[in-house]
């Protein structure tokens, strides 16, 4: 019962705090047409209302949607990849010795490199420019997903090894029945952090590389593409729906992965 | 009855009682150096002791990593340094499961439920389905926790918790217990009550068990031999019978003169080393032992 | 020379620090969610007794601590220190002060400063005295704990019972009136608490000080107590109050005493049908 009534009035609280933003935001750009008075970097932004105009037809334009999509078929592909060779290159890293000798400190010195750094590079190589912005968008993502299964992987409690081993559990055993679960956790953190940062680097991408495919065949050519297109056509308002969209479908799909590793583990549900 | 016991292949369905017979476990001069260069730490020193077949063994000593160490050497996850372990007559190798150990904090697999973690055993090493569904059942039975066969380890108490690392100890039918402080941190009336059922549980099994504490009169209750150790490194200072009569009740053997002398004698050694341990180990080394026991390298298989 | 050894003959002892707790009960919540945690204790407590609550885990005897530190407020009742009301009708809830200091369960050493800092950190801060005469009755104070040489040591580098030390000589600095310590032992292991206790009641000799210790160790209780009080399960009530007849100073030996088997048998009796409820209680919660 109290649980209940705590997330409700959180839920208000949450209404009222964004009423609120949304509020100041009005007030602080339409301040020097009521009084004159301009603040200095407030002034500049386009009022709620403004946005909410540009929203309308943006929402109904064929080329907005193809934008999103685009740029959520880059993210999604890039994530799939990273998860799918990120997790089992992890795994190995953390159970083999050999391994981790050979390509942890490659993959430590590749780490810091932001993913954009990696766009010039990433437009030589790949033959399509849609391959090249999912593979920034994929490198954003691999470190982190790596970093976090390694981690997970060699912080279990050596206790629970030990106590498997001396049950007669082999190798494979322990690595299916111990391992692996106890390392979930952190693979499911990584996820989460991943698909962030697959959002920022996406949308990055796409305004350097000047939209990769749909660009130029009007198709919208991502998100990002949009945001910027519209920067440098003037349509502020367009700019901040973008960013706007963006945040909301950074938003779902980081809930998205949430809840699916919420399922993964149906242990931790329990308490 | 009296069981054989060979190495492989392993009886299943064995009896658990085996009144009279039971393991031998011999420490021959064993010692035990942790690190190497100028960190290495002296844990073990030239510790020689037995335990009896079918006898429990209690052995009391400061705290500090010195018994845990000589758990851990026995269950085959360090080799020591120098000296031998023998196991009836042959020397102890690797992790197994005639040496099974209970460990001072859950070591409850927290992602499987009651009943999968006693099953982890059996199910590892391959061993007929139905019969170990049926010891698995018994034995939830036998340590009260039938009701929460499904439930995950977070969701037990912690006597519960102990109760079914018991159980899951116990199915493999180890030769060779190895309790080390398993009731720990829990509060004082949850650890009278097990130790009262653990009491019940060795006498019924008469397994050759290791049992270690910091409490004196919780080993006192349970021993049937006391094992008094130094402070680091570690050393047998004195052994010393328990022959209270069995079956043993708790409250009464708190107020029993005989255990009571008992414990005089071992209070008296056990504070001059506690003191020693006190005054001269640095929390340094401590933390150092602590570290190396809980480092991830397992041992080399 | 043995840090722990004691002196010959303890100070005699000023008379203050004597806690009059007179039917005090503290209900939590209200309406049909509220509970009472502690119903009509009434304790006296003379000024210089070490007096010890045992009861089972959950019965309301931290409550009773917070209420004479001035954490908490009381439902009813009264409590006295001195003969001056600390809280009661109209005032229900104490102020804190630094004539009853506590200790508390977990560390509350600042890790970045030495232990001397430590010690001398709340009676500069407060402006009660120059630093060089609050480090000289720092060290003065840790001599009596058995802590000279640790001066310069930071708390990291002491294992956790040297700096429980720490923290009552901290906790003494000022000359308070009472000390209150909530199951300031809980988790030790058994041997490296009976040190704790020798160096506690040490202390204790070695100053004018009320001690309201709290437990649920009924061995620790006896050991310590000058006077032990038993407390239910929730609400906690007082059961009975007994009193420990056996000289100081006390050692180990003191435990296999025929005595204090005596004592402890009739503590025993006492808290083992509370003990088994409130466990039961427990075990409930969680099926």
């Amino acid at each position: 019962m109290k649980r209940k009534m705590a997330g409700g009035s959180a839920l208000l609280r949450g209404i009222i705090g964004t009423a609120l933003f949304i509020g100041l935001w009005q007030v602080g750009t339409s301040l020097d047409s009521w009084t004159g008075v301009s603040l200095p970097i407030v002034a500049q932004l386009p009022p709620p209302s403004s946005v909410l105009d540009a929203f309308l037809p943006l929402i109904r334009s064929h080329g907005f949607w193809s934008s999103a999509y685009l740029s959520f078929v880059r993210v999604f592909w890039g994530f799939m990849a990273a998860m799918v060779i990120g997790i089992p290159f992890g795994l190995l890293m953390a159970v083999n010795r050999t391994a981790k000798a050979i390509c942890f400190p490659v993959f430590e010195i590749l780490r810091p490199i932001p993913p954009l750094a990696w766009v010039p590079a990433a437009i030589i190589f790949w033959p399509a420019p849609e391959l090249s912005i999912t593979f920034v968008t994929f490198l954003g993502a691999f470190f982190t997903v790596v970093i976090n299964t390694v981690g997970g992987a060699e912080q279990i409690d050596r206790r629970f090894l030990l106590a498997a081993q001396s049950m007669g559990a082999d190798k494979r055993t322990i690595f299916r029945r111990v391992l692996l679960p106890a390392t979930l956790p952190s693979i499911a953190t990584g996820a989460v952090v991943g698909m962030g940062i697959t959002w920022q680097v996406v949308v990055a991408a796409e305004m350097i590389s000047g939209g990769g495919q749909g660009a130029t065949t009007g198709g919208g050519g991502g998100l990002g593409f949009l945001i910027w297109n519209s920067y440098l056509g003037g349509a502020i308002p367009k700019v901040v729906v973008g960013m706007i969209v963006l945040g909301v479908l950074g938003y779902a799909s980081s809930t998205i992965v949430r809840i699916m590793s919420t399922k993964l583990m149906p242990w931790n549900r329990a308490i | 009855m009296i069981t054989e016991h060979t190495e492989s292949p392993e009886p299943y369905g064995a009896p658990v009682s085996r009144a009279g017979a039971g393991s031998k476990i011999e420490l021959q001069t064993v010692t035990k150096i942790f690190g190497d260069g100028p960190m290495a730490k002296l844990v073990v020193e030239e510790c020689s002791f037995t335990l009896e077949p079918g006898q429990v063994t209690v052995m009391v000593g400061p705290s500090g990593c010195g018994k845990s160490c000589i758990a851990f050497l026995i269950a085959g996850y360090e080799r020591p340094t120098k000296g031998k372990i023998v196991l009836d007559g042959k020397a102890v190798g690797g992790p197994s499961w005639d040496r099974l150990v209970v460990f001072q904090e859950s070591a409850l697999l927290p992602w499987l439920t009651t009943y999968e973690n006693i099953m982890f055993g059996p199910k590892a090493r391959g061993f007929n389905k139905k019969e170990a569904q049926d010891r698995a059942t018994g034995l939830l039975e036998r340590v009260g926790l039938r009701d929460f066969r499904d439930k995950y380890p977070p969701q037990l108490s912690g006597g519960m918790q102990r109760r079914a690392e018991l159980a899951r100890a116990l199915i493999n039918d180890p030769k060779v217990m190895i309790l080390d402080e398993p009731f720990r941190g829990l509060d004082h009336m949850t650890r009278g009550l097990m130790q009262e059922y653990c009491g019940t549980l060795f006498e019924e099994a008469s397994r050759t068990t290791l049992f270690i504490t910091t409490d004196i009169d919780e080993a006192i209750f349970l021993a049937d031999r006391l094992l008094i150790m130094s402070s680091l490194p570690t050393r047998v200072h004195d052994v010393i019978e328990v022959d209270l009569p069995r079956p043993r009740v708790r409250q009464e053997v708190l107020l029993d003169p005989h255990a009571n002398q008992i414990k005089e004698r071992a209070l008296g050694i056990l504070h001059e080393e506690a003191l020693k341990a006190f005054a001269g180990g640095s929390k340094a080394s401590a933390d150092f032992i602590d570290a190396y026991m809980k480092r991830r390298e397992g041992p080399e298989a | 020379m043995n840090s722990l050894e004691h002196e010959a003959v303890a100070p005699a002892k000023q008379l203050r620090g004597g806690i009059s707790i007179r039917n005090v009960s503290k209900v939590y919540g209200s309406g049909r969610s509220s509970f009472m945690a502690v119903d009509s204790c009434s304790i006296e407590i003379a000024p210089g007794e070490l007096h010890v609550i045992v009861g089972p885990s959950g019965c309301g005897k931290t409550t009773l601590l917070n209420a004479i530190a001035g954490f908490h407020s009381i439902s009813s009742g009264e409590i006295y220190l001195d003969g001056e009301l600390l809280c009661g009708p109209g005032k229900p809830q104490a102020a804190p002060g630094a004539d009853r200091v506590v200790v508390f369960q977990n560390g509350a050493l600042f890790p970045w400063k030495t232990i001397l800092d430590n010690l001398t950190y709340g009676p500069v801060i407060q402006g009660l005295m120059t630093k060089k005469d609050a480090q000289n009755l720092a060290r003065e104070r840790m001599a009596t704990a058995g802590l000279s040489g640790f001066e310069d040591s930071y708390p990291g580098e002491l294992s956790s019972g040297m700096a429980r030390r720490v923290e009552i000589a901290r906790a003494l600095l000022n000359d308070p009136k009472v000390l209150l310590l909530d199951e300031p032992f809980r988790g030790m292991d058994n041997l490296t608490k009976s040190i704790m206790h020798e160096s506690l009641l040490q202390i204790y000799d070695r100053n004018e000080v009320t001690v309201f210790f709290i437990t649920h160790d009924i061995e620790e209780a006896a050991f310590l107590g000058s006077r032990v009080s038993v407390m239910t399960t929730r609400p906690g009530r007082i059961k009975e109050t007994i009193d420990v007849d056996i000289p100081r100073p006390r050692d180990y030996r003191v435990l296999t005493s025929d005595k204090f088997l005596g004592l402890m048998g009739r503590i025993v009796d006492a808290v083992a049908d509370e003990a088994q409820k409130a466990f039961e209680a427990g075990e409930r919660e969680l099926a």
